[in-house]
């Protein structure tokens, strides 16, 4: 018996009691936490998730959706119209056909300008703070989304990330923490070499270990430790490696022409992955696309290489969701850690720049077709209400249903609030 | 108004100890009145082993205790401070025979006696191959160099922090090295010094970023920010961004190619530096002005000043007058905060958290805990001729990092994972680094026998890390691990091909020769596995179980002995510094 294969018959959970029945050791059954949940029908019933398409280094958004053609700092690209109201960059022909459904926000006004800050200002609507670990929106979104994971019977972790780090669970825990996978969908060591039976006296073995460390480091009360955390991953691990929802990550299965479709980058994949798992139930999904620092020769590798690569595969991912009706239940958020200097520097670059930049939003009822706020004419600054990280993630959450009243506790008991208090845009939603 | 600037930040040095004083004694006050009156703790003596810092270091924290009304934990267990001294020192957990003389010593000043024996002659290479792991992850992070068109020779670097490590080079000497480093990055070159591959790799961008991590790095000062504005939390002004970043301006990292387009090497040269023209006005290399420009567009100019104020006398850019790398790293070593920052950076690395969290941002807007402590240590650090085995020596024989991980005693409280400052009451979990667990793994199944050199071990330990390493690919070159107690990790722990190698049952292997061992019985079989990964017998529960295992597996001791040993390395409490 190979524990990657369930018997006929037999649910995951129902599987994994038995590893540990059919055992010859006089011990409980396997139970690394207290979190087993009632084995549900796996309904097929509508559900919300959200797809971040992750930026990483910055892109330089005056290139992409907020063009200024014949200022000083426009640069050499020319803007295109499209299915939207709204003009992009004509090396975004693709996304061009698609933007009826995505709304640009071109007043993001922000103050972190460093890679680090920014990364977690932007993932979490905090900036960064020694004494606490903030939630990124995937966590806090896996989080609300709970009960319609369970109904869902989800058995893959709730935020998945492709092919970057993503931002920790923070105060909510490592149930939440993001699973970072590579784009090509092969989950490393998800396998096991031994047999089913044995692998159930060692996980029986481990429960027991695991749960007398616990005890005897536990501060009391609800308070959990690292060693808390351990035992919650490999509950989790163990599930994954029973769970046939794994398939969910395996793109080659798609047809050659979706994949095709997509594109074969790296991002194209983990584009086709996250429709794979929004398709699954997965309430959050990150795609990483890095290579945004453009200090130098910004505009070339802009033309030949970024946006090329992102048009192709998000027109897919925005065209493919829709074609599915999974769009009107699936909210997109494009963005960065910030923008990049209207300014262009000596060697054709710009440099980092949060104060005037663009994200773009779309799907779960967001109003597509449409740009929010509005820049300058040089592009230095917004000339409209500025909008901030926590003013998307508000935004986001209401597309998802998830109530901005919601508060979370830090583990120091400080009240925080969803989405740190930000404000929907209104724009979104008439 | 520079002038105002200077003097004002000049002051921070000093001013740190008064204002962060002064913060920690309202934060006293406040507690003292909420619910728990300072009172006399009826503690004996810690143990200092007639060392004054060791006695230092355990009064002051005594001290932290009670005016927050703590008690500590009780001490941890003789195998659980040695499994951690070693994991801390060396990089891994003792080896059964390490552990047992140990436990077997019974002299009062034991612990003394294995901190000397671990920093003296017999681990010279394993205390220099971990320190060397340490560094090299701090100034070029884990995939510094390993990307395909890098300026970073990765074994470079590690060759020469070896040999400085296995010298046992004082720290103002190791980063004067790094800082001034002039020469070839390339192992086996005419001109080697595998200092250049820290700043090599860094020096795009005007040298934006060898400013920002040098700083980070050595004086515990976070500026990257102050490069394009003033910082909004901190004292740092954009001036001083530009005026330390004008010490970097003569260096060029020259790309060496051997036929093809890859750069195969790097000569780290500081060369004669114009200054910048600002409109037509030439530069004059008398003065070597550089410039930058303020948020509202006017352009200011910059000329080197350190960051305690203090300016180069002669701003030539001409290298036979003055070369300002070489002048920084002089003013680097002779500046009391490169002691200061150490102390916290190694206070943080053996105790779970620094004075500063994080270590390296230190200054009036993040006041440290122990702000007396930090100071005496570093002054002490700086007496010993800035000697790092002294260093640890103090803080491993201290009895804060003497204490077990329970919480026990009044401490509950103590708890930095819920935003609480440290008071160190007792010993804070934590995992191990991915290298902890590795080299671990390899002395648990005692297969340090079978190893090649060292560039051939840290090139199999490289391709392995690979693995858990995401660079973010940004200008500043950081990165993150999925080694961070997510699945992925404890797929590998479960699943993967170090862990299948460290249990084998291969003849030969670990298992197969205590197998076969016929001078132990099961029950010895047993105990050695768990001495092996966890510093401790079992428990008559767990022998129970074990034994439980044995018959299952239908006297084939062999897969009952790897069934344990896997379990062993897959649980908490080995994975966890505890």
């Amino acid at each position: 018996m190979n524990l990657g294969s369930i018997p006929a018959g037999m649910t995951r959970r129902h599987f994994v009691q038995h590893l540990a029945a059919a055992s010859a050791l006089a011990l409980p059954a396997i139970s690394f936490t207290e979190s087993l949940r009632a084995s549900a029908a796996d309904l097929k019933k509508r559900h919300k998730s959200a797809i971040l398409l992750w930026m990483s280094g910055g892109p330089a958004t005056i290139d992409v959706w907020d063009l200024k053609p014949g200022a000083p700092t426009g640069g050499p690209f020319q803007p295109i119209a499209t299915s939207g109201n709204e003009q992009i960059s004509e090396h975004m022909p693709e996304m061009a056909k698609q933007m009826k459904h995505m709304a640009i926000i071109r007043s993001m006004s922000t103050r972190e300008a460093d890679h680090n800050r920014g990364r977690y200002y932007m993932h979490t609507g905090y900036v960064p703070n020694p004494n606490i670990e903030h939630p990124s929106y995937g966590s806090v979104i896996a989080h609300e989304m709970n009960e319609q994971s369970k109904n869902l019977n989800l058995e893959i972790p709730p935020f998945v990330s492709v092919g970057g780090g993503s931002v920790g669970p923070g105060f909510l825990g490592m149930t939440y923490a993001p699973f970072v996978v590579s784009p090509d969908g092969q989950v490393k060591d998800l396998k096991s070499s031994i047999g089913g039976q044995r692998m159930g006296e060692r996980l029986q073995m481990l429960a027991s270990l695991e749960k007398s460390f616990i005890s005897q480091h536990s501060p009391g009360g609800d308070r959990t430790t690292a060693a808390d955390d351990h035992a919650k991953i490999l509950h989790k691990t163990v599930e994954l490696m029973t769970s046939k929802q794994m398939e969910a990550f395996k793109i080659s299965q798609e047809p050659k022409e979706v994949q095709e479709r997509y594109g074969k980058t790296g991002f194209a994949k983990g584009c086709l992955m996250a429709r794979r798992l929004v398709e699954q139930g997965v309430p959050f999904v990150e795609v990483d696309l890095g290579g945004w620092d453009t200090h130098a020769n910004n505009f070339q590798s802009l033309s030949r290489t970024k946006l090329p690569e992102l048009d192709k595969a998000m027109a897919a991912l925005v065209g493919d969701l829709d074609e599915r009706g999974l769009l009107q239940d699936t909210a997109i958020i494009w963005m960065g850690e910030f923008g990049r200097t209207p300014r262009i520097n000596g060697q054709s670059g710009r440099d980092h720049w949060a104060r005037s930049w663009s994200v773009v939003v779309g799907g779960a009822g967001m109003k597509g077709g449409i740009a929010v706020g509005k820049t300058s004419s040089d592009g230095g600054d917004v000339e409209t209400e500025p909008y901030s990280s926590q003013d998307v993630m508000a935004s986001v959450c209401k597309s998802l249903g998830i109530s901005l009243a919601t508060t979370f506790t830090s583990r120091n008991g400080r009240p925080m609030k969803i989405a740190n208090s930000g404000k929907v845009i209104k724009e979104l939603f008439v | 108004m520079a002038n105002w600037h200077r003097a004002r930040f000049a002051g921070w040095f000093a001013g740190v100890v008064v204002l962060s004083t002064a913060i920690g004694l309202l934060g006293a006050n406040k507690s003292e009145s909420e619910s728990h009156p300072a009172k006399t703790l009826n503690l004996g003596k810690a143990p200092d082993y007639g060392i004054a810092e060791v006695a230092l270091i355990n009064e002051k924290i005594r001290q932290g205790w009670q005016g927050q009304g703590l008690t500590p934990s009780a001490p941890a267990t003789d195998g659980e401070w040695c499994r951690r001294v070693f994991l801390d020192v060396l990089g891994r957990i003792p080896s059964v025979a390490e552990l047992q003389t140990f436990l077997a010593d019974t002299a009062v000043n034991k612990k003394a006696k294995l901190v000397d024996r671990i920093l003296g002659d017999d681990y010279v290479e394993e205390y220099a191959r971990n320190w060397t792991t340490l560094w090299t992850n701090i100034l070029i992070g884990r995939s510094g160099g390993t990307e395909e068109k890098t300026l970073i020779n990765r074994a470079g670097l590690q060759q020469s922090l070896r040999r400085a490590f296995q010298r046992d080079v004082t720290y103002n000497q190791l980063v004067y090295d790094l800082v001034s480093a002039k020469g070839v990055s390339r192992p086996g070159d005419e001109g080697f010094n595998g200092f250049v591959n820290f700043l090599a790799g860094n020096l795009t961008d005007d040298g934006v970023e060898a400013t920002a991590k040098t700083s980070q790095i050595f004086l515990g000062i976070q500026v990257r920010c102050t490069q394009c504005h003033n910082h909004p939390f901190n004292e740092w002004k954009q001036n001083q961004f530009w005026s330390l970043n004008a010490f970097f301006r003569q260096t060029r990292a020259l790309r060496r190619h051997e036929g093809g387009r890859m750069v195969t090497y790097v000569d780290l040269e500081n060369e004669d530096f114009a200054g910048e023209r600002v409109g037509d006005k030439s530069p004059d290399p008398k003065e070597a002005a550089t410039f930058y420009e303020l948020r509202n567009g006017k352009v200011e100019v910059a000329y080197p000043v350190f960051v305690d104020g203090t300016p180069l006398a002669n701003r030539s850019g001409y290298i036979d007058e003055v070369d300002r790398r070489t002048e920084l790293a002089k003013l680097i070593v002779k500046s009391d905060q490169m002691g200061k920052a150490l102390v916290n950076r190694l206070w943080g690395h053996f105790l779970g958290y620094g004075f500063t969290k994080p270590v390296d941002d230190m200054g009036p807007h993040n006041a440290p805990t122990h702000p007396e402590l930090l100071d005496a240590l570093a002054k002490a650090f700086k007496a010993s001729s800035y000697d790092m085995k002294q260093l640890i020596r103090w803080i491993t024989l201290s009895e804060a990092y003497s204490l077990s991980s329970k919480f026990a005693g009044k401490n509950k409280k103590d708890d930095p994972t819920l935003g609480e400052k440290p008071a160190f009451t007792h010993f804070y979990l934590r995992q191990m680094r991915a290298e902890e667990l590795y080299e671990s793994l390899i002395t648990a199944t005692e297969a340090q026998k079978a190893r090649g050199g060292y560039e051939a071990q840290a090139a199999a330990m490289s391709g392995w890390l690979k693995q858990f390493t995401i660079a973010f690919g940004t200008d500043d070159n950081e990165e993150t691990t999925t080694f961070n107690g997510t699945i992925p990790q404890t797929l590998m722990m479960m699943n993967g091909d170090l862990v299948q190698r460290a249990t084998s049952t291969d003849a030969g292997g670990f298992l197969h020769q205590i197998a076969a061992d016929p001078k132990m019985n099961n029950a010895a079989k047993i105990t050695h596995l768990y001495l092996a990964a966890l510093a401790r017998k079992p428990t008559s529960a767990e022998a129970g179980v074990a034994n439980q295992v044995m018959i299952a597996r239908k006297g084939n001791a062999t897969e009952a002995l790897q069934d344990v040993w896997w379990t062993l390395l897959n649980c908490n409490e080995f994975i966890l510094n505890h």
